[in-house]
């Protein structure tokens, strides 16, 4: 056991270094000068000289290379070429608002998700069935930043429930602040919990129809507690992995929700950093998302070694 | 007390409170903008969403912008020119504290001024201070500037953004806590979503009526329009839906107010690339465009033709958008007489902004009817910047030239459309001695003559100044001479 987590330790380390070199490379092989940028149209070059010269652009790649992996092992994600803040205080602010709001919408998701698949799977076939596959079939085709603009559309301009977007920050209280992360939230959950529903009910049905639940039923347990106690409990793998991949998706991938919902979230920090040049803060941010997404996957690797002896053996 | 008294108790004073909130007008204001700036310190980035927040409410300079674009005077309340126009005396006014407390004095004029001129200043209008060769201190309320030579445009540069005065001791966090003299205080500022800034109890001019400011920044259009829909924001500088104005100019809660701003909106053309090289094709191209259809199309219907490199606005402004009048077979003439009867190709390079995505597939669809070709390219600001104004590597361009009275550009053989002629550089040095505004009038008539009559870029339209707000809310900038919303005379009506 220890061998397989060393060796998976190793695999580690190796992942995060190529992929640092990648996203590296990626970004500074991308044209524009970020001091440029910055000057605009009437600078001078010696000015603009004088700028590379600060925010420390006029070393060669290998150096700045060097210099960003370095701070970022002691803990230093640089200093952002644009707002002059270091970047880990940025990135901690922005997870303030990605982070609960990609949690809101995973816990809307779900609950959306469980009993609309399990409703659907013990009904199979039945109008109910059809009626939830229809509309999850809708919640996957419409597109969730379409969903967003309807919903700001009546909840906020026609009904005045909710304001249009913005943030309301955490020093208002926990109720304006979920409140103003609720419409994105359930933007965001809709495809999200169609996709879910959809595994939920597939999965089941594979489990119902496997050879220990005929064993349960022949035993003389009604239809009903077979479902609960045992297909469903079985049907819960795939279940979770698509919620844990779900989860990473949501923290990365809300960029669109949040420019509609003019969430200052950690996409929108990408989405301004890459058009602004700011070359350090996507770098940073970036990498961190494949940490997080490494790490997890680590976690998830012994878990898996732990449960099952199998794996343990391969490789 | 029993439960019926206490709720007639809570009644009336929700009916006081509710009083109160009708006889006194509302004096915060939310106000929207597309873009946030990227930091605050005004003189040491070129993005103009830094002064939209900061000029006029935190920071002043010696003089400053009307809403007319006019030059007023700001922190200086007089000054004198010397007999050949090289020396400035400032007399500054008394009393003017910086928002730390500390004295605004000559002191702080000669540290901003020479640090904006320093050989490792990162100023992007670094070219206003050019001609100053000494910032003397004469007493506490009086500088004096001495100029190379005299200029006629110094007291117009000294009104910029990136002119304002700044203090040697806020300047270590000036870009994250801007300290000025305005009649606002900056507050807070949460990146990513708004900056706060609030009433300057101690202003040494007419206070503000507003005790309080946000800006909120809101990139996609979309999400401008709801918020305004929604009164999130009670008024947007710059709304970038042009397609919805109307829908609010209907609707009795906003008003819509169209102004000018600063912003020629050209089809650059790179005068050193073959075939523009030749007057007769750039004459070809002035002629094959038809800008109403770009500002209907584009701009839905927002924006004035222009006929030169200069704003309709301005009192010197001369209408020669007659020279290029929309005419496709005098293109095409032109064109066989250059050599290309069959037109030719050549590459369009838009960056971002809606004018030149929009515009651009117009333009391409008209020059077509001519027979040149257009492969389009799109480009992010900072690819535009690296590849077409730096690298010069384009044929055609289309950008707004936002900074106030930018024609001396042409005077610049280096500059990206590189256009050089010793006739109207001349011009511009004569202008820039020229004190007397009668000689400087005729100058500045000349000069756009002169690059009308060259075809040196395509000249579309002067960019609309667009801005939605609440219909009770009074004071607000119409028109844009330069990138700011100056909110200190606006108040809410009753």
């Amino acid at each position: 056991m220890l061998r397989y987590v060393l060796k998976r330790l190793v695999s580690l380390v190796i992942s995060l270094a190529v992929a640092s070199l990648v996203i590296f490379l990626a970004i500074e092989v991308v044209p524009g000068d970020p001091a440029a940028y910055m000057l605009g149209m009437n600078a001078q070059a010696d000015t603009l000289a004088a700028l590379r010269e600060q925010l420390g652009l006029n070393g060669t790649i290998l150096e700045r290379y060097l210099s960003w992996v370095g701070g970022m092992l002691t803990g230093d994600f640089g200093t952002s070429y644009t707002y002059r803040t270091p970047v880990a205080e940025m990135i901690s602010e922005r997870l303030w608002i990605s982070l609960p709001l990609a949690l809101y919408a995973l816990t809307l998701s779900t609950l959306i998700a469980f009993p609309a698949g399990v409703w659907a799977a013990s009904r199979r076939g039945s109008a109910v069935d059809m009626g939830v596959m229809g509309v999850t079939q809708l919640g996957v085709a419409i597109p969730n930043f379409w969903f967003a603009m309807l919903m700001v559309l009546v909840f906020a301009i026609n009904l005045r429930w909710f304001s249009a977007g913005g943030f309301a920050g955490w020093e208002q209280g926990i109720w304006p602040a979920m409140k103003s992360l609720t419409l994105p939230a359930i933007a965001l959950a809709l495809p999200q919990a169609s996709i879910l529903t959809r595994v939920m009910r597939s999965s089941l049905l594979d489990t119902l129809s496997e050879d220990f639940i005929r064993t349960a039923r022949a035993k003389g347990l009604t239809r009903r507690q077979v479902l609960w106690r045992h297909a469903l409990r079985n049907a819960m793998i795939p279940v979770l992995t698509i919620i844990g991949m779900q989860f990473s998706f949501l923290m990365a991938g809300a960029i669109i929700i949040e420019n509609v919902f003019f969430l200052p979230g950690l996409g929108r920090l990408v989405f301004q950093a890459i058009s602004a040049r700011d070359l350090i803060v996507v770098e940073s941010v970036v990498m961190l998302l494949v940490f997080a997404v490494i790490v997890v996957n680590f976690a998830v690797d012994v878990a898996y070694a732990a449960v099952d002896p199998r794996l343990r053996g391969r490789r | 007390m029993t439960y019926v008294n206490f709720t007639r108790g809570m009644v009336s004073a929700l009916a006081l409170v509710a009083g109160v909130g009708i006889a006194q007008a509302k004096t915060d204001i939310v106000v929207g903008m597309q873009l946030e700036p990227p930091h605050l310190d005004p003189t040491s980035a070129a993005a103009g969403a830094i002064d939209s927040v900061l000029y006029a409410n935190v920071f002043e300079g010696l003089t400053r912008f009307g809403p007319d674009g006019s030059v007023n005077p700001g922190l200086a309340e007089s000054w004198e020119i010397s007999e050949d126009g090289t020396v400035y005396t400032f007399k500054l006014h008394e009393g003017v504290t910086f928002h730390d407390g500390t004295t605004m004095d000559a002191e702080d004029v000669k540290f901003s001024l020479d640090r904006a001129r320093a050989e490792d200043s990162v100023n992007a209008q670094k070219a206003l201070f050019a001609g100053i060769t000494d910032v003397t201190v004469v007493d506490p309320l009086t500088v004096q500037v001495t100029l190379a030579a005299p200029n006629g445009a110094f007291l117009f540069n000294m009104a910029w953004g990136d002119a304002v005065i700044v203090a040697p001791e806020s300047i270590e966090n000036i870009k994250t806590n801007p300290v000025g003299t305005g009649a606002f205080k900056f507050d807070n500022w949460v990146q990513g979503d708004r900056i706060d800034i609030v009433k300057n109890p101690d202003y040494w001019g007419e206070p503000a009526k507003l005790d309080r400011a946000t800006f909120k920044f809101i990139s996609d259009p979309t999400a401008a329009f709801a918020a305004v829909m929604a009164e999130d924001v009670h008024a947007f500088a710059g709304f970038p839906a042009p397609e919805n104005l109307p829908q609010f100019d209907a609707d009795p809660r906003f008003q819509v107010l169209v102004g000018s701003t600063e912003g020629e909106t050209i089809l650059s053309t790179n005068n050193k690339q073959a075939p523009f090289d030749d007057v007769r094709v750039r004459k070809a191209l002035a002629h094959a465009i038809d800008r109403q259809a770009i500002i209907d199309g584009a701009m839905f219907g927002y924006g004035t033709p222009i006929g030169s490199h200069f704003a309709p606005h301005h009192p010197d402004y001369v209408d020669l958008t007659g020279n290029s009048a929309y005419d496709p077979e005098l293109a095409k003439s032109l064109l066989a007489e250059a050599g290309f009867p069959d037109g030719f190709s050549t590459t369009l390079k838009l960056p971002p902004p809606s004018y030149a995505r929009r515009g651009g597939e117009i333009i391409a669809a008209q020059l077509r009817e001519v027979g040149i070709e257009t492969e389009i390219t799109n480009l992010e600001w900072a690819q535009w910047l690296e590849q077409v104004f730096t690298g010069k590597d384009f044929g055609l361009t289309i950008v707004s030239h936002t900074e106030p009275m930018d024609i001396g550009i042409y005077a610049n053989p280096e500059y990206y459309f590189q256009y050089d002629n010793a006739d109207f550089q001349k011009t511009m040095a004569d202008l820039t001695a020229a004190t007397d505004p009668a000689a400087r009038s005729a100058l500045l008539k000349q000069a756009q003559e002169k690059i009308s009559a060259d075809y040196v870029n395509g000249y579309l339209f002067q960019l609309a100044a667009l801005s939605v707000a609440n219909a009770k809310v009074v004071g607000l900038w119409e028109n844009a001479p330069t990138q700011a919303t100056d909110l200190t005379a606006v108040y809410w009506q009753d």
